[in-house]
């Protein structure tokens, strides 16, 4: 199994939960910044959820697919062709030998995920497949992809083969796919004026009364200066912090609100780093997070406060969620085997 | 239990914070000195020696620790008794409790290792060792003299990877940052912010005043631990001259 990269595209990385148990020494967490779309990727190709897949940012990618392949897109809503068709996203697709794989448009959301079958094939640094881009550290060989890289899988699990097993009927098409997706994991196709729900943060305190209400008040649009290290957020209002003493460095999370002098907050994601010395004015709820991944520079969107046990619950119920999808992924695979009279007692 | 509460084990305050919806702030203190440093060095060993299910990571810093956690994990793992916890959180800090309180009691001496790090300064890798000399009314060399004679104890990495936060360093050489940062920082470089001093693991931006550089990569991607330095080491800069400088550089090849 091969992809060749023909156009990289804006930016693309590869990605995976990241790197853990090593931000004691320094080293950012990064992984893929639409958890859920990555792991959903993952599932519906047969994988482990945190395998190595590919984060490709707005459109402009295009890849030649070696041999025939199991993939999965998930995330942005973007119009993908394959040989010039309309690829569905959000499901498992067998993409033919030859296939021309191209990134056409973006109509929602910034970033996709592709997850191959077996998950990609490139050394595990410090516990993790994934990029750090100015570290230069894992993925594909430390940096983005670029013209002319080519990209290999690992041998797939009995899932994976089951799934493709399904897929092979059609040899005449240029991609099979099944009606069946994944669809309800979006979060893309909602991106116009989004609620961010947050909790208050250790220095909410230190906001003057004033910007305390217009932190929730004002609505905030992405910075042309986002990345994946974090969000920049520009408010008509400038929040502003009572005198205080200068505070010491503590760690960060995942979905930190920051508060630099500038008054102008800046939400930490995927690349952040492992400690900060700015006012932590508020915390993202855990599973509104991905939201930052999907906004694009000029997008727009509030926050909302919510309680950290609410908070929780909702990542709790958003986590069974995704176990519901591993196992209607494998009821829904053996059942249409089933059907086809396949995996009989070679299996 | 609600969010945020302070607590007294023996006469001993900290006070524990949500980070998120996987981690719990403690706070041990709120300054940066050698006792809540060692507060914060023995909840670690107290918590990685004895790992509650569930946990991930600790990441320390001058006075807190970060203690992530997976919650489905510890959900699963809940005991009869923390069935009736409202939340996970308070599961979490219950179990930190414990570790908390052992973290105290079993604070007596952890071991420090002491890391000699060789720095060629001034010249072409110190810059701005001639700013930092004049600015306190000293010669370079005086400078130089007291940057290399105190021990330094690490107390953190961050900011980048194997990027140690060093305190302990001489009043009589501190200066202020760069009025205009450097894009680009060598990897090595030795360098002055106000009373701290540092060694940039890796190349980045940045705006401290560079006084020398040494031929020790901090940052080992590919060794189990990653990192030159750990919190709690005690680092010793060791002058060399460029000739040494240069046989490190090919020693390490």
């Amino acid at each position: 199994m091969s992809i060749t990269v023909v156009r990289p595209g804006l930016l693309t990385t590869i990605q995976d939960h990241g790197r853990l148990g090593y931000q004691k020494y320094g080293v950012l967490q990064s992984g893929s910044m639409d958890t859920g779309a990555a792991r959903a990727a993952n599932l519906l190709v047969g994988n482990e959820e945190h395998e190595a897949l590919l984060e490709v940012t707005f459109d402009g990618a295009e890849w030649l697919i070696g041999e025939d392949m199991l993939l999965s897109v998930c995330g942005a809503a973007m119009t993908i062709t394959v040989d010039g068709e309309p690829l569905p996203l959000w499901r498992p697709v067998l993409v033919r030998a030859g296939a021309a794989f191209k990134f056409e448009a973006c109509l929602s959301g910034c970033r996709a995920y592709v997850a191959v079958a077996g998950g990609l094939d490139v050394p595990i640094v410090m516990g993790s497949r994934s990029t750090y881009l100015r570290g230069a550290v894992g993925g594909y060989e430390g940096r983005a992809l670029k013209s002319g890289d080519v990209l290999s899988a690992r041998p797939p699990q009995l899932l994976s083969k089951r799934i493709l097993s399904l897929l092979q009927g059609q040899r005449d098409k240029r991609f099979s796919a099944p009606l069946w997706h994944a669809g309800h994991f979006a979060i893309a196709s909602n991106m116009v004026d989004s609620i961010v729900r947050v909790m208050p943060g250790s220095h909410f305190g230190l906001l003057e009364i004033e910007s305390r209400k217009a932190f929730f008040h004002q609505t905030y649009s992405i910075s042309m200066q986002s990345d994946r290290m974090g969000c920049r957020l520009e408010g008509t209002e400038k929040l502003i912090l009572i005198p205080h003493n200068e505070l010491l460095s503590e760690p960060v999370a995942h979905g930190t609100v920051q508060l630099p002098a500038n008054g102008n907050p800046i939400v930490l994601l995927a690349d952040r780093q492992t400690t900060g010395g700015y006012p932590r004015i508020a915390q993202v709820a855990a599973v509104d997070i991905p939201i930052f991944a999907q906004l694009k520079p000029g997008d727009r969107f509030r926050f909302e406060a919510i309680t950290h046990k609410d908070a929780e619950q909702l990542y709790m119920n958003s986590e069974q969620d995704i176990q519901m999808l591993k196992t209607a992924i494998a009821l829904r695979v053996n059942e249409e085997a089933g059907k086809l009279g396949r995996f009989g007692k070679k299996e | 239990m609600s969010v945020g509460n302070r607590m007294k084990v023996e006469a001993y305050e900290f006070e524990l914070l949500p980070l998120g919806n996987s981690a719990v702030i403690v706070r041990l203190g709120s300054g940066i000195n050698l006792a809540t440093h060692e507060s914060v060095q023995a909840l670690i060993a107290a918590v990685e020696l004895d790992p509650f299910i569930g946990f991930v990571e600790c990441v320390p810093s001058y006075a807190a620790v970060a203690v992530h956690y997976d919650p489905m994990l510890v959900m699963r793992s809940r005991s009869r008794e923390e069935l009736g916890h409202e939340t996970i959180y308070e599961t979490v800090c219950v179990r930190l409790h414990l570790h908390v309180e052992k973290g105290q009691k079993g604070s007596a001496k952890l071991r420090s290792r002491t890391v000699e790090i060789p720095v060629c300064y001034g010249g072409d890798f110190g810059p701005d060792l001639a700013f930092v000399a004049e600015y306190n009314g000293l010669a370079e060399d005086e400078v130089t003299a007291i940057h290399a004679d105190a021990p330094y104890l690490v107390y953190m990495l961050g900011f980048a990877p194997g990027f140690p936060y060093l305190g302990g360093m001489s009043e009589r050489i501190a200066a202020p940052r760069r009025q205009s940062p450097r894009a680009s920082i060598p990897q090595g470089s030795v360098g002055i912010a106000g009373k701290q001093t540092g060694v940039y693991s890796v190349s980045t931006p940045g705006g401290w005043q560079l006084i020398g550089r040494t031929p020790i990569v901090l940052f080992r991607p590919q060794e189990m631990i990653p990192s030159l330095l750990r919190p709690g080491d005690t680092v010793r800069f060791k002058p060399i001259t460029i000739e040494e400088y240069d046989d490190y550089i090919v020693g390490e090849r």
